[in-house]
């Protein structure tokens, strides 16, 4: 009961009228990036982290929570009105819901999809503001070897299942660790480590920096670099609502979604993508209309979105319980809360409990306002799309270069900022995931905190990482991970004469449409 | 010689079109309709849809003047690329749509018609869109 307890506390903070007002602040700004393609919530959170040091840790996060689920819902907007994914978790979306739009049924498409995430957000911070106490009483007692295999486990999680070759993912993570490590090695020694002898890399990148360097630079300049001049047409939404038909076909596959995307967010697979497949599989096969899938099923909407938005919910879990983030979004909301000083782990809900129950009512505060500006507004949300790009990135790149200053103010800060923003380029060119890179360079010095720990309580002995059964597990997993799928293409090309599993095949051929798209 | 005319799928290009198709019918000349889009955001709701240029055409056909249509996304600016019709073909008028706005509102917006008024060799022909 202590959970409840201290939810209802956290509502008395988040309620008041200065925090309610972030909260808006916070779902506005998410609406209008998740409308956007290409604009995600990571990158906006790493926008505004510079602006908001200033304010209250509390009150930052609530607007950060803001963001992280607002984008989930504009993304749907897009993805039925434009047949563009506006976020890389609404991609199965646009598959039923634009196809719905064009019906005419456009207005009940995008209901449904508010509705279902709606629905799944609350479930799923319920099931947050539940698990999150449970799961803290086992994290307290993981020794240092054991939150090194989690973190390892994240590791390969998200490099081998995210994007379209593992090969990319694990460049990408090297990538992100190797940066990681640039500063005064802070757990032993003090030793300078690839600062080329330039004092200002003593205290290694920003988070800031390099998080604003790889989304928005990169993005901006991917973006500057194929300015496809086209053309898309916003379907007029008009027609009926969702009628009692809607209801009944759409209230299941919303609490299925809700089921399949609260753990999936929660663990470390890669965000929100896998599991909108897997709805959107489920939903097709298990739907009585099964004619109308490919045609704009309600069913396919309805599924995704409450998915997504589960999974948002589901992956707030790990980084407020073991600070392990499952997302890009959540990695740069871990390096947040290191930038204030904030120890994300275990303790933090003992030691900062108002700061996160706070966060976890205003989650379900945002949520009720998000389905009021979504559901009667979405269209006007779509204007967003009438802004050329030119202006909308120019204005990125203005925040970004002002925040990445402010930081430190040191104009040394820009030149990184550039640098990185190359780099973000070049990875987008050769289809380097950026997700990996990001997890990497912030968990990658707390993994290594982990391991010195480790190491140093067994005295060096490399068996003192698996001298525990817990760690054991975990390392198994790990190695399921990667050896699994391995395994699986081998039967399966042994068995391709047979031609069967040609049902699953098709859907996760979009994946790589997404890869150039900010994960969430 | 002919009349260009610049459409957009709004009253105001409406009521340049069937200007423009009157004035063409009572000079006898032919009649070049032009669309066009930077194509640098993802919408461009001056960009006319298919279901949209389709009427135009079928406009044209109906009023039996002689006409050439053309829609465009390119680089530069709408009113360049009406400028630069406009000369192609020597026209001896060009139509375009003006937005109902006040003093105020053009000082901060500015305007493609703007420029073409201002820029323009051939007399123009600014026509609003009739009031509701």
């Amino acid at each position: 009961m202590d959970g409840i307890n201290a939810l209802i506390d956290g509502f008395g903070t988040a309620l008041t009228p200065v925090n309610l007002l972030y909260a808006v602040i916070g779902v506005v700004l998410g609406t209008a990036i998740g409308v956007l393609p290409g604009i995600g919530p990571a990158m906006t959170i790493a926008l505004l982290l510079p602006l908001t040091l200033r304010l209250e840790a509390t009150q930052a996060f609530i607007m950060f929570a803001g963001i992280y689920y607002g984008g989930m819902y504009g993304g749907s907007t897009t993805s039925i009105l434009l047949n563009t994914p506006g976020e890389s978790a609404s991609v199965i979306t646009a598959i039923e819901g634009n196809k719905m739009a064009k019906r005419g049924r456009g207005a009940a498409a995008l209901a449904t999809a508010a509705i279902g995430s709606f629905i799944a957000g609350t479930i799923g911070t319920l099931g947050l503001a539940l698990l999150a106490p449970e799961i803290v009483k086992l994290a307290i007692k993981l020794g240092a070897p054991d939150k090194f295999a989690i973190m390892l486990l994240a590791f390969i999680a998200v490099t081998t299942v995210l994007g379209s070759s593992k090969i990319r993912g694990l460049a990408s993570l090297g990538i992100g660790l190797l940066i990681g490590t640039i500063g005064i090695d802070r757990s032993a020694g003090g030793q300078q480590r690839l600062t080329l002898g330039i004092p200002q890399l003593a205290d290694g990148i920003d988070v800031v920096v390099v998080a604003v360097g790889l989304f928005a630079v990169g993005e901006a300049l991917w973006v500057a670099a194929h300015l496809r001049r086209g053309h898309a047409e916003v379907v007029k939404v008009d027609g009926a609502r969702m009628g009692r038909e809607d209801w009944r076909r759409s209230w299941k596959p919303w609490l299925r979604g809700t089921a399949i995307g609260f753990p999936f967010g929660a663990i470390p697979a890669g965000g929100a993508e896998i599991p909108t497949f897997l709805s959107y599989a489920l939903e097709r096969k298990l739907s009585k209309h099964p004619e109308e899938f490919g045609h704009g099923a309600i069913e396919g909407v309805a599924g995704p979105e409450a998915t997504n938005n589960a999974s948002a919910a589901g992956g707030l879990v790990p980084l407020l319980t073991l600070g392990i983030p499952t997302t890009a979004t959540a990695a740069v909301m871990l390096g947040a809360f290191q930038s204030y000083g904030i120890d994300p782990g275990p303790r933090l809900l003992s030691d900062h409990a108002d700061l996160v129950w706070a966060l976890i009512a205003s989650l379900f505060i945002g949520n009720t306002i998000l389905l009021a500006l979504n559901l009667p507004l979405a269209t006007v949300w779509a204007k967003l799309l009438n802004i050329p790009r030119p202006y909308l990135y120019s204005g990125i790149l203005f925040f970004a270069s002002i925040g990445a200053y402010a930081t430190n103010t040191s104009a040394f800060d820009l030149w990184l900022l550039l640098i990185i923003g190359i780099l973000g380029f070049f990875m987008r060119r050769y289809g380097l995931p950026v997700v990996p890179a990001i997890i990497g360079i912030i968990l990658g010095p707390v993994a290594e905190y982990q391991l010195r720990q480790a190491l140093q309580i067994s005295d060096g002995q490399l068996s003192g990482l698996v001298n525990t059964p817990f760690s054991v597990t975990v390392y198994v997993i790990a190695v399921i991970l990667v050896v699994a799928p391995v395994v699986i293409d081998r039967i399966r090309s042994s068995r391709a004469g047979d031609g069967d599993g040609d049902g699953t095949h098709h859907v996760p051929h979009l994946t790589p449409q997404s890869a150039n798209q900010e994960g969430q | 010689m002919a009349i260009v005319v610049g459409y957009v799928p709004r009253p105001e290009g409406q009521a340049a079109l069937d200007r423009a198709i009157e004035e063409a019918t009572l000079r006898g000349t032919r009649l070049v309709v032009l669309n066009v889009s930077r194509g640098d955001a993802l919408v461009d709701p001056r960009y006319a849809s298919a279901a949209d240029w389709d009427a135009v055409k079928a406009k044209l056909d109906a009023s039996g003047v002689e006409h050439e249509v053309a829609q465009a996304i390119e680089a530069r600016d709408p009113a360049d690329q009406l400028l630069r019709v406009a000369e192609e073909t020597n026209a001896e008028l060009i139509v375009i749509g003006l937005r109902r706005r006040t003093p105020v509102g053009k000082l901060i917006m500015g305007s493609a018609a703007q420029t073409v008024l201002l820029e323009a060799e051939a007399p123009v022909l600014a026509v609003k869109a009739p009031k509701e």
